[in-house]
């Protein structure tokens, strides 16, 4: 052959990527201006900061997977850029409609930043870990820190508490959620130990009554993150945070061994432990009370009682099919709009229509995860995309379930929307290695 | 691992599903009772981005919304306490009431008939100014009617018979609307407060919704009209006339109003105990007439039943299930029967205009910004309370009543009046609750009345309907017959 060097191929993936995020870089500036217009009346030049540094970083992110990961799935950095969005133009029409004399104003700028450095550090993800593969080699000590960041909020100094539940730290004048980043690390853990045991956890073990019980070493492990789930929900007062580590765990124990007594299982155990737990701790009770009846007059005017959910129930109705329009609305009417209950305001100014088009977002972010899953041949990568992709859409249903009323109100936050620094580092960091999982699939015709 | 990830797939999509349609129930299916709910104050936040629309007496507003400087816009300003009873009060924080609630949707431009005002405003970008409301309320009369009532607690109700336009409509004590209109959080609560726990409760309508009084001798209208409809009785018919009468099957002995005879003779004929409002002789027709024959009249006249003025108005009660002492203490206002000033001067109206009740209404028009008609109020008959003979009959007691009996102090000179008084014991040492209804002129009566006076007019039991009711009522039917 003439040309025998490396082959650069067409990227078309790239091609496509890049038209999206167009796309999105359009429908961004158009909700920015919308939201000034409704609100301050006139097109402020802030915008320009709000639209031009993530614009920059995403293009700047687009250029690097070029040349880092050319293969990658097309569709991931267009949604997380979209979601990240929206989310930031809901959080700047709340700061204005705060009044001028309240300090706290900046939260959006604030998110801004943040959405630069997540962005920055999902980059560096996929600059520096050339394939995910090399991740296995870490898995204890990803368990480790896992551990360790779940721990953090609890130790005395720099453990915070926010509306009861304990799941912050604070460094200086930055507050921090561990625990966003402890479900990456959680979910390596969770993939590397799972690969290499699935054998043994399959097969291995006595039959009781038809089913097959594995050896109790097997289940130690299984005893072990139960014990650290309850532990979450005791000790950091958190059922969504527990949640989301249990179910994680369980998904990924039954992919791994296609036993669904694991499953069974775990549940029972969880549901056990919760409603003992909400035996003895009044703030479960109080939770559970406002999500059955959050209408009652009791419920309502009880201290940390449904008022709040009242308040974005009648924002969501308010906002009813088509919504008010950006700006339209009184979002901020709810307390803490721009973090827990940003998807009440997005449902209050962009109608149904906007809450189908952004569940439909994170629907297709985790049918991509599954689709990397499906397509690697290797136990590792597939659970470990299995793992990302479900944990994203256990904290979507959970977070936003509490808000629709699905499931009762919890401490998480809504992945890539709402305000907080945490949040978003630890998303785009899975959007990274969901790009980087995606780049290293085995080609069509390669001998596996 | 394909399969298993697989039905992982479906539990997210089921997930997912979950999200959708408690998503489409919230912001769709339940979108209206949540709406509605009265601790939405987004109802309220938006009702103040259009200028709602001014209600108007004679032309001139006794209710509308000026420019504010502040968040919201506009504020609601009210011209005082004396229109309190119609107009209500619009509050950001306390919710609405009266006419600001009973026609929120049109003063807020949010009717249907507005349709087309609103799809321009959608695509014009200007938002939708409310609807005006013009009241059949008469600017004089209302302040006739105010003033008359004095320092009472009471309420008066005048209309016109033979087309149900309320033409005053007065509650008193009153409250000046502006006090929870103000945007002021603090003050608007406070003023709220005070209003609400006064022992005189000026929120109260009592014209139309407030608690409902024992009616005494004006109920005898009712009894008597239930007598001539049954066909047994005449105004001529006479009854047996002790000074003390016994209830039958009891020990207690009932006796006229300061303890006269009725007249003298052995036998009292209805007419004269109507004039001279004797109650011996109208619990003995009542238990001769039977309580259901007077429960089916009463209904007739609209007991039982609450009316749309567009407010609502609480139904009277005439009591079910009386042994014969009670539907003979029932007979002249007293037991358990419950009326409402409105329920009365449709009593008397319906009694003025032949027999014909017509339906009560207190807005004549509405209209949008550009004064484009969007709704008359055209006067419809409610029913045929009593026969044109029986109307005749009572009519020609009510005026003998005025003229020459308990009831003269209604009397105007030159006009022929009729009327009839009461005064309702509320139990041992209660001050007695004061009244007086009727209708005026005789020929083409123009003014029918209802005037209640509570508390004895502050007179204790001294009071009388004949000294303190009868002059209210006469001024202001002097007020519409001036005209």
């Amino acid at each position: 052959m003439a040309r025998a060097k490396r082959v650069r191929v067409m990227p078309a993936k790239r091609n496509l990527e890049l038209l999206m995020l167009l796309f999105t870089f359009g429908v961004y500036a158009f909700a920015l201006a919308q939201v000034q217009l409704a609100t301050i009346q006139v097109l402020n030049p802030e915008g320009w900061f709000f639209w031009s540094i993530p614009v920059l970083l995403a293009t700047g992110f687009h250029i690097l997977l070029r040349y880092k990961a050319s293969d990658a799935d097309p569709l991931l950095l267009p949604i997380g850029f979209f979601l990240n969005s929206l989310g930031v133009v809901m959080i700047y029409r709340l700061d204005l409609a705060k009044p001028l004399a309240d300090l706290d104003r900046t939260v959006g700028q604030r998110q801004v930043i943040w959405m630069s450095i997540a962005m920055i550090l999902g980059a560096l993800v996929i600059w520096f870990v050339k394939n995910h593969l090399s991740l296995r080699k870490y898995i204890y000590i990803s368990m480790a820190l896992g551990v360790v960041l779940l721990v953090l909020p609890l130790l005395p100094v720099i453990g915070k508490t926010v509306s009861g539940a304990h799941l912050w730290v604070n460094l200086g004048p930055l507050s921090f959620q561990p625990g966003e980043l402890a479900k990456i690390a959680l979910t390596i853990f969770f993939a590397g130990y799972l690969s290499s045991r699935r054998e043994s956890l399959a097969v291995v073990g006595r039959k009781v009554m038809g089913i097959r019980i594995p050896p109790a070493r097997e289940l130690g492990p299984i005893a072990f993150i139960w014990l650290a789930s309850l532990a979450v929900l005791v000790l950091q007062r958190d059922l969504g945070t527990s949640l989301l580590y249990f179910g994680l765990f369980l998904v990924l124990i039954y992919v791994a061994t296609a036993r669904a007594f694991y499953v069974f299982v775990g549940l029972i155990m969880f549901v056990s432990g919760a409603v003992i737990a909400s035996k003895f701790m009044s703030y479960v009770g109080g939770r559970l009370d406002g999500w059955l009846d959050p209408l009652n007059d009791a419920n309502y005017s009880a201290v940390g009682g449904s008022y709040q959910i009242v308040q974005s129930m009648f924002g969501l109705a308010h906002g009813g099919l088509f919504g008010t329009g950006l700006g339209g609305g009184l979002p901020q009417i709810v307390p803490l709009a721009n973090s827990d209950f940003i998807i009440s305001a997005i449902g209050e100014e962009l109608g149904l229509v906007g809450i189908f088009a952004v569940l439909s977002m994170y629907l297709l972010l985790v049918a991509r995860a599954l689709r990397i899953a499906n397509a690697h041949a290797d136990d590792f990568s597939k659970l470990l995309s299995v793992g990302l992709g479900f944990v994203i859409a256990l904290q979507v249903f959970i977070v936003i379930g509490g808000v629709f009323r699905v499931v009762p109100l919890t401490g998480l936050t809504t992945p890539l929307l709402a305000a907080g620094g945490s949040s978003l580092v630890a998303n785009w960091i899975i959007i990274a290695l969901l790009l980087r999982l995606s780049d290293t699939l085995p080609k069509a015709g390669t001998v596996n | 691992m394909t399969p298993e990830i697989r039905r992982v797939a479906n539990v997210i999509l089921l997930m997912f599903l979950s999200l959708f349609i408690a998503a489409s129930a919230m912001q769709v299916v339940n979108a209206d009772s949540l709406s509605n709910d009265s601790r939405n104050q987004r109802a309220v936040f938006d009702g103040y981005k259009t200028q709602r629309g001014a209600i108007l007496v004679e032309n001139q507003p006794i209710a509308e919304s000026v420019p504010s400087s502040d968040a919201y816009h506009f504020l609601r300003k009210y011209s005082g306490p004396q229109y309190s009873a119609i107009t209500g009060f619009y509050s950001l924080y306390q919710g609405r009431t009266g006419l600001e609630n009973y026609l929120d949707s049109s003063l807020r431009g949010d009717n249907s008939a507005q349709f087309f005002e609103q799809l321009n405003a959608l695509f014009s970008g200007n938002p939708v100014t409310g609807a005006s409301v013009e009241l059949s309320i008469d600017e004089k009369v209302q302040q006739v009617a105010w003033d008359a009532l004095g320092n009472n607690r009471g309420a008066v109700i005048a209309m016109d018979p033979t087309t149900g336009r309320i033409i005053a409509l007065v509650s008193k004590p009153g409250f000046d609307p502006n006090l929870l209109s103000t945007h002021n959080t603090a003050d608007a609560s406070s003023n709220y407060k005070k209003l609400l726990t006064r022992s005189d409760a000026p929120l109260i309508n009592r014209a139309i919704s407030g608690d409902l009084y024992a009616p005494g001798s004006v109920f005898k209208l009712v009894v008597a009209s239930a007598a001539f409809e049954s066909g047994k009785y005449t105004p001529q018919s006479t009854l047996p006339n002790p000074a003390r009468y016994t209830l039958p099957g009891t020990k207690t002995t009932i006796t006229n109003s300061g303890e006269s005879n009725c007249g003298g003779a052995k036998r009292v004929s209805i007419a004269t105990a109507l004039k001279l409002s004797c109650n011996i002789p109208f619990a003995q027709l009542g238990i001769a007439l039977g309580q259901d024959a007077i429960a089916a009249q009463a209904k007739k006249f609209g007991f039982g039943e609450s009316v749309a003025i567009p407010m609502k108005s609480t139904a009277s009660v005439y009591p079910t299930d009386m042994d014969d002492a009670q539907t003979g203490i029932s007979s002249f206002g007293q037991f358990d029967v419950r009326v409402s000033p409105l329920q009365m001067v449709m009593v008397s109206a319906a009694i003025a205009n032949g027999g014909i009740q017509m339906q009560p209404y207190l807005v004549d028009q509405i209209f949008t910004s550009n004064l484009t008609l969007l709704q008359e109020t055209k006067p419809t008959e409610l029913r045929r309370s009593i026969s044109t003979s029986t109307a005749e009959s009572v009519r020609n007691m009510m005026i003998a009543a005025v003229a020459h009996g308990v009831s003269h102090n209604a009397s105007i000179p030159g006009v022929v009046v009729e009327g009839k008084t009461g005064t309702a014991e509320n139990g041992v040492g209660e001050p007695y609750t004061l009244w007086f209804t009727g209708f005026a002129p005789a020929k083409n009566p123009k003014v029918a009345i209802a005037v209640v006076v509570e508390n004895g007019g502050g007179l204790g039991q001294a009071g009388r309907g004949n000294s303190v009711a009868a002059p209210i009522a006469r001024q202001v039917m002097q007020a519409v017959l001036d005209k």
